[in-house]
């Protein structure tokens, strides 16, 4: 088996970039579909100006920023895995860390290409640079931003330097002239002679060490644009590991999202992102989520107790009021994050006849609590009597845990599928998460009445390009370079056999 | 040092607005369309508005009512947070202490306008427009500082304003002065919503001349700054009601 995998290796990984089949084109066309409403909507707010948003006094941040911060969060991906894990020498690591050092590329740059969309002025992007101010957070935030990209691309290219010498030998004579040049260029001049492996090894072990500071500055910095603020509900200090931890938290996210991705859409790949991954990568997750909790949970509690004049009202917002269903939302899904990594750990691999554990009752439960979900939310006059309210949310509660019960079997046997699901849930998670540090907060400006925020078509649109660009990146970046690092694959089977052997 | 300052009396404003409106045809801020206007994109540099801002059961209801109005320009905040905030230096405070704008340069971040605890900075969503019959009426004068426009003309679309103490009040009546051949006094210079208070509730001047009215009034009982707990160390004074 070891030996077959190593033999099919450069196959496998190497034959498929250059298939431009229907999948591709297809995938190209649906991508292409999705962002370009967007980016007619922000072609118009161009000519415009911003006033086609729904941004307002005192709204003046949104969705648009929103996406910002959850941009720079789940670019986290690539820090985490790559360098940490690099410096600790942990094994399972090596097939993925190609995917997560480019999600770090790509967040960020999606992340910048964010910030310039929200500007009134784009146009006078370079006085940042002329006339920037190094006492403001914003610039800190710029500053910290592309030195973080600029170190992500080294560390994504470092890595890519023998693959890409692998791909100039490799390639089939009818591939076009302009890719041989490409990755000739590129290569620069790899040969793999033993001097250039201990350079490169060396290389890569600084970069991990500094890009780790580096990931966490920019996270710390991005807080700090909301926490150096007199604001309530944003002077705080633990935003900036808050911030930290949700990073990471998303990161690892997006991290389970693009590598399933990338395994449906290569099969190959499957035979080498193994389970192994998932459950390693899964504890880190758990982890990252009762962190999470834990900060969360201060930073309501300790708001809520002192009910200060002007830091509770934002809090209230978020409990009972027009934030409501965001916030708790974002603690249900949470909550239901945990219960599908944590809990199938602790049950029997057994099915079980008691009706609670079978999905039927799983799924109907479901379907029953986002039903009250909706009706809470929509705060219908119907049904605004307390005691009807006391028995939706007792409702709530209960048919939430039966669907958690429900599933849990039905998790057992499918790892990847709720290790996915899960993701998505956290990334959502983390989105209403970000959107509840901003929003109450403006729409709680003082000495004006109190206001509302919904984002309107253009930056809807906008956002859903985004995204889109994002996965149109990644992409197009895959049909180019291998998305597992066939080197690093190699010499993890090596070390193998090495100690195998002794 | 110069510390221009304005001191508003509150026992005195009788809510006319003619401070906003006085405000507006200075300063040329731009007239919004009424459905612009609900969706908080109205621009009054200088604002009247009740106090407390969140009408509540604590108010009375009618005909038992307790109702306040206040005013509220720019507080010039001597620690203000708009400036710190600002990434390329577009709001500054002169050494005059007024917190000035330029507008050649703001990019747009809006950082300030989300950072000022008081609410009164203002972002051109669109490109100003005016009807033509007010369009007539606009102020010709034209602040340009080493090549950078200040107000009150036109701003361009996607950039911050705000309320300047009318500075460019202060630098005509200097160029008067200068012209004329004598030295420019402080009396000569004040913004356009003093000049125009009907209840004469507000007053303008030096601050850091003990002899000043605003520096007399400051030392009044009544004296007090909006948000005195902000941090930002508003400067605008308010002579609180009675
Ligand atoms: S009141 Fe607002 S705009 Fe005026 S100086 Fe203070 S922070 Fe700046
Ligand atoms: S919007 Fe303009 S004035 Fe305000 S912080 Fe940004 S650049 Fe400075």
């Amino acid at each position: 088996m070891q030996q077959n995998l190593i033999l099919h290796d450069r196959d496998e990984l190497i034959a498929p970039l250059y298939q431009f089949d229907r999948k591709f084109w297809t995938t190209l066309a649906t991508l292409i579909i999705i962002i370009a409403p967007g980016m007619l909507l922000y072609v118009r707010q161009l000519v415009l100006g911003l006033g086609v948003t729904d941004l307002n006094r005192p709204v003046f941040w949104g969705a648009y920023l929103v996406n910002f911060i959850f941009l720079i969060g789940i670019s986290m991906a690539g820090t985490v895995i790559s360098a940490v894990l690099q410096l600790l020498k942990v094994n399972w690591r090596r097939p993925i860390t190609r995917i997560a050092e480019s999600l770090t590329v790509f967040g960020l740059m999606t992340a910048g290409l964010q910030i310039i969309m929200d500007m009134g002025r784009p146009d006078r992007l370079a006085y940042t640079l002329i006339y920037g101010r190094l006492q403001a957070p914003l610039l800190w935030d710029i500053a910290s931003l592309t030195l973080y990209l600029l170190t992500a691309i080294f560390a994504l290219y470092l890595q890519l330097i023998p693959d890409i010498a692998l791909l100039r030998d490799t390639i089939p004579a009818t591939a076009p002239l302009w890719r041989k040049k490409l990755y000739e260029i590129l290569a620069l001049g790899w040969t793999g002679a033993k001097e250039q492996w201990r350079r490169l090894e060396k290389a890569i072990t600084v970069v991990s060490v500094f890009i780790i500071p580096i990931g966490i500055s920019l996270h710390t910095v991005t807080s700090w644009l909301f926490s150096t603020t007199v604001q309530p509900g944003w002077k705080s200090t633990i935003l900036g590991p808050y911030f930290v931890v949700g990073a990471i938290f998303s990161g690892i996210g997006l991290l389970f999202i693009a590598t399933t991705f990338a395994r449906e859409y290569n099969k190959h790949l499957k035979a080498y992102i193994t389970e192994t991954f998932y459950t390693n990568l899964g504890w880190i997750f758990i982890v990252m989520s009762a962190v999470w909790f834990y900060f969360t949970l201060n930073e309501t509690l300790v708001v809520v107790t002192e009910q200060e004049t002007l830091e509770f009202p934002v809090m209230a917002s978020k409990l009972f009021g027009q934030f409501a269903p965001a916030f708790w939302g974002m603690n249900i899904l949470m909550i239901a994050a945990t219960w599908i990594l944590v809990a199938p750990k602790f049950i029997s691999d057994k099915p079980s006849r008691n009706p609670l554990f079978q999905t039927v009752t799983g799924l109907g439960a479901t379907a029953i609590a986002v039903i009250i979900f909706f009706l809470l939310w929509l705060r219908l006059p119907a049904l605004a009597a307390p005691a009807i309210q006391t028995a939706l949310i007792l409702a709530f509660v209960l048919f939430f845990i039966f669907a958690l019960l429900g599933v849990t079997q039905w998790m057992k046997t499918r790892l990847i599928t709720s290790t996915v699901i899960a993701s998505g849930f956290v990334l959502f998670g983390m989105w209403l998460e970000r959107w509840n540090i901003l929003l109450p907060t403006l729409t709680h400006a003082r000495l004006m009445p109190y206001t509302t925020y919904n984002p309107n078509v253009t930056e809807i649109a906008v956002t859903i390009s985004t995204f889109g660009i994002l996965t149109l990146m990644f992409v197009v970046f895959y049909k180019f370079f291998p998305s597992i690092s066939i080197w690093e694959v190699e010499e993890g089977r090596a070390l193998e056999a090495d100690s195998a052997h002794q | 040092m110069t510390d221009w300052c304005m001191v508003i009396d509150l026992e005195k404003c009788v809510a006319c607005q003619g401070c906003s409106i006085a405000c507006r045809m200075e300063n040329n801020t731009p007239v919004v369309s009424p459905e612009e206007a609900k969706n908080g994109r109205e621009m009054r540099w200088n604002d009247v508005f009740p106090l407390p801002v969140h009408l509540g059961p604590d108010q009375g209801e009618y005909p038992n009512v307790k109702m306040h109005y206040s005013t509220r320009p720019c507080m010039h905040c001597k620690n203000a947070p708009c400036v710190k905030v600002c990434p390329v230096q577009a709001t500054f405070t002169d050494e005059e202490g007024i917190v000035r704008q330029n507008y050649n340069r703001c990019i747009g971040c809006r950082f300030c306008t989300v950072a000022c605890p008081y609410g009164v900075r203002y972002f051109n969503w669109f490109e100003p427009q005016w009807e033509e019959t007010l369009a007539e009426y606009r102020n010709p004068d034209q602040l340009v500082v080493k090549g950078s426009l200040e107000g009150p003309a036109v701003r361009p679309v996607g950039v911050v304003e705000k309320c300047t103490y009318c500075v460019h009040r202060l630098v005509k009546a200097r160029e008067q002065a200068k012209v004329e051949g004598r030295d420019f006094r402080p009396d000569e210079y004040v913004p356009a919503c003093v000049q125009t208070c009907t209840g004469k509730a507000r007053f303008f001047g030096d601050l850091d001349d003990p002899d000043s009215t605003v520096s007399q009034l400051s030392k009044s009982l009544r004296a007090t700054h909006l948000l005195e707990d902000s941090g930002a160390h508003p400067k605008t004074l308010y002579l609180a009601e009675g």
